[in-house]
């Protein structure tokens, strides 16, 4: 059997119907081992005390933020190119999961930053990058919305998916410029790679465990969508034959 | 207290658009129970006279009046008018489509589901507006005219995209109106069967307004 | 259920529906008050001290970018022709039609400004007193901006002539409006005389908005 023929979206149902409880128990387990290195064996951080503990979760949000885009990227290049049945439902579903990863990674970097910083919201170089990006994923979902035709919709909203691929980079060099201009170096930097191993690990299992739940969530919405879109179908079939 | 609807009449009703006159001196007279077939070539202003009996368009000399009737009412609002467009909302459903605008027009008549079984859309109801088809609008569009009671009919080319069908079908429709006594006035330039009938023929009347 | 109760959850549905675009005001207003910083910088005392002017541009901006298929999506379908023979006085419909897309489009605005104005890093009673003054002008933006919609119901490119139309006629709002905000914090100002006359400017909107509107609705068809 050949890569395509899971392509087949009755194929797709019947796989995940199969994998997708499977999957939700690793997600679980998971978290369960992520949750509790955070909360019973990371160590409090000298200066932030437990706020630091918000990074475990803050930082596997903003990862997720950018490995949904990238996903939608693959499927909406899988629209294109290969006209793949898959590829549209698996990028129209990702739009609003990462949409919500986003919010929370914003979320998250606000509630961490007013111990740090005073106030709920600086303008800060990577803050203002992740608002933009929250804000185009909001355009692709209202992109997907307004337009009713579900092949014309996910044509658009890959044209413009990779157009904020290509612009992406460049927005985020050009909110960097803008603000080193105004500020230099007054923000909160996390330690890049000198972070301890006893954060790293808790962090990194985080990260795995969110990459799951971002796994369970798009092959259940995906599933949905392809279901929505066969009582679409159906209905029109109705609609047709009434006579 | 209504009474019925005895007689619409014009009187010398002229009308310009756009600088071109397109009625010029027109009068007629529509009797209940029997239909007015207004027919003409295109530009001759069937649609024209429909509107303006409607009281969307207003003319510049003539007038119009009703013999009988609610007095409490003014023209239009005795009329069902039956357009080129179907006033309908892809978003909502068959069913909301139809209830809204009986609920609007006001003095309601036949349920929803009624009208619906009349024009042969019943199965339809749940499915949104947008999945029909350019006929199956088309019969919505008409079933408006069902749910509430209007005793004038204005219908512009009302079997535009029907099949045979569903035309004989709103043919029935419209002869059980002129029975029970209302009135039609129908524009069209296919030769409609009505039962009793009486025809005005607009002359191509394309001339400069002075 | 009577005609104009029909009307109005008829517009509520039209506008939460698939394409009906309720969301998108709101979405636009959040991209108004993002791109505000990067043209003036990230200061922050200076985005507290223009906040409410910005948080009150978008709104108006939004509001007026909502406004232009109020009535022209009736008079593509031929429902307009209806409603004007109908029954139902055209004045209320007017209101009704503004009354459901405020409810819409222009309460999320009114919802969305107290999280938008922690970007502008405005202090709390800032941004009580601003979501105050909008929750009471933005009704007024849309009857006013209502006006426009009439006029422009025929023209298939109305929606920049509708902002050009409306813009001038929505300064007073846009005065009292942001001077209510900032007169919350600074404080020899009071708070309640610029407040009074926007609610005063919006109940006066209230009612010249469906009058003019029907007005111009009535000669659209001619």
């Amino acid at each position: 059997m050949r890569l395509i023929d899971y392509a087949n979206p009755t194929r797709f149902l019947g796989l995940t119907a199969t994998v997708l409880p499977w999957l939700a128990v690793v997600t679980a387990l998971t978290f369960a081992v992520g949750l509790y290195l955070v909360v019973f064996v990371a160590p409090a951080d000298y200066q932030q005390g437990e706020t630091v503990k918000i990074m475990y979760i803050h930082v596997p949000f903003a990862w997720l933020s950018m490995f949904c885009y990238v996903t939608m990227a693959g499927s909406a290049f899988g629209t294109l190119v290969w006209r793949h049945p898959l590829a549209d439902v698996s990028a129209k579903c990702a739009a609003p999961i990462g949409a919500a990863f986003t919010f929370l990674a914003l979320a998250t970097g606000s509630l961490w930053g007013k111990p740090m910083w005073g106030t709920w919201w600086v303008w800060d170089a990577r803050l203002t990058s992740v608002l933009v990006l929250f804000i185009m994923y909001l355009g692709l979902i209202a992109l997907q919305e307004t337009i009713e035709d579900p092949a014309r919709a996910a044509k658009a909203s890959a044209i413009l998916t990779l157009v904020g691929v290509v612009n992406i980079p460049i927005i985020k060099f050009s909110v960097d410029w803008w603000n080193t201009l105004h500020q230099p170096s007054s923000v909160f930097r996390m330690g890049g790679s000198t972070i301890a191993a006893s954060m790293l690990v808790p962090l990194l299992i985080m990260a795995t465990a969110f990459t799951l739940l971002f796994l369970v969530l798009h092959l259940m919405a995906m599933r949905n969508e392809i279901l929505r879109r066969r009582i679409r179908a159906m209905r029109m079939i109705e609609a047709a034959g009434a006579e | 207290m209504s009474t019925s609807v005895k007689r619409l009449f014009g009187r010398s009703l002229t009308l310009d658009r756009g600088g071109r006159r397109v009625l010029s001196d027109l009068s007629f007279e529509a009797a209940a129970g029997s239909a007015l077939v207004v027919t003409g070539a295109n530009g001759a202003g069937k649609s024209t006279l429909l509107r303006l009996i409607a009281g969307l368009l207003r003319p510049v000399a003539g007038d119009l009046g009703l013999d009988g009737g609610d007095p409490e009412l003014t023209i239009p609002q005795q009329c069902h008018y039956f357009g080129h467009m179907d006033a309908l909302k892809p978003q909502l459903s068959v069913e909301e489509n139809l209830g809204f605008w009986r609920a609007f027009t006001g003095s309601a008549d036949a349920t929803v589901f009624e009208a619906l079984a009349r024009v042969g859309l019943a199965r339809l109801a749940s499915l949104p507006a947008a999945y029909l088809s350019a006929g199956q609008r088309r019969r919505l569009a008409f079933a408006r005219l069902l749910v509430t009671k209007r005793p004038i009919w204005l219908l512009d080319e009302p079997t535009s995209a029907l099949d045979a069908a569903s035309e004989a079908r709103l043919l029935e429709v419209v002869g059980d109106h002129l029975d029970g006594g209302g009135l039609v006035v129908a524009a069209t330039h296919l030769a409609l069967p009505f039962a009793r009938m009486d025809s005005l023929r607009l002359g191509p009347s394309v001339v400069e307004a002075a | 259920m009577s005609a104009l109760s029909a009307l109005f959850v008829r517009e509520m549905k039209l506008a939460t529906r698939v394409g009906g675009g309720a969301l998108m005001g709101a979405l636009f207003f959040l991209i108004v008050v993002t791109v505000v910083p990067f043209g003036v910088g990230p200061d922050l005392n200076l985005l507290a001290r223009i906040g409410p002017a910005i948080l009150w541009i978008g709104a108006l901006l939004a509001t007026l970018l909502s406004l232009d298929r109020l009535f022209q999506a009736d008079r593509d379908d031929g429902g307009l022709d209806l409603v004007l023979m109908g029954e139902a006085p055209l004045e209320l419909v007017v209101l009704i039609k503004c009354l459901a897309h405020w409810t819409a489009t222009g309460l999320p605005l009114v919802i969305a400004s107290p999280m938008l104005a922690v970007f502008m890093n405005m202090e709390p009673v800032a941004i009580g007193a601003t979501t105050l003054t909008l929750l009471v002008g933005t009704p007024a933006l849309t009857f006013v901006g209502a006006i426009g919609a009439a006029l422009t119901v025929s023209l298939r490119r109305g929606g920049l002539l509708l902002a050009i139309l409306v813009l001038p006629l929505t300064v007073p709002v846009m005065i009292f409006g942001v001077s209510a905000a900032t007169a919350a914090v600074q404080e020899p100002v009071p708070f309640a005389t610029p407040f009074s006359i926007l609610a005063a400017l919006g109940l006066f909107s209230m009612v010249l908005g469906p009058i003019a509107g029907a007005a111009a609705l009535r000669h659209a068809g001619d």
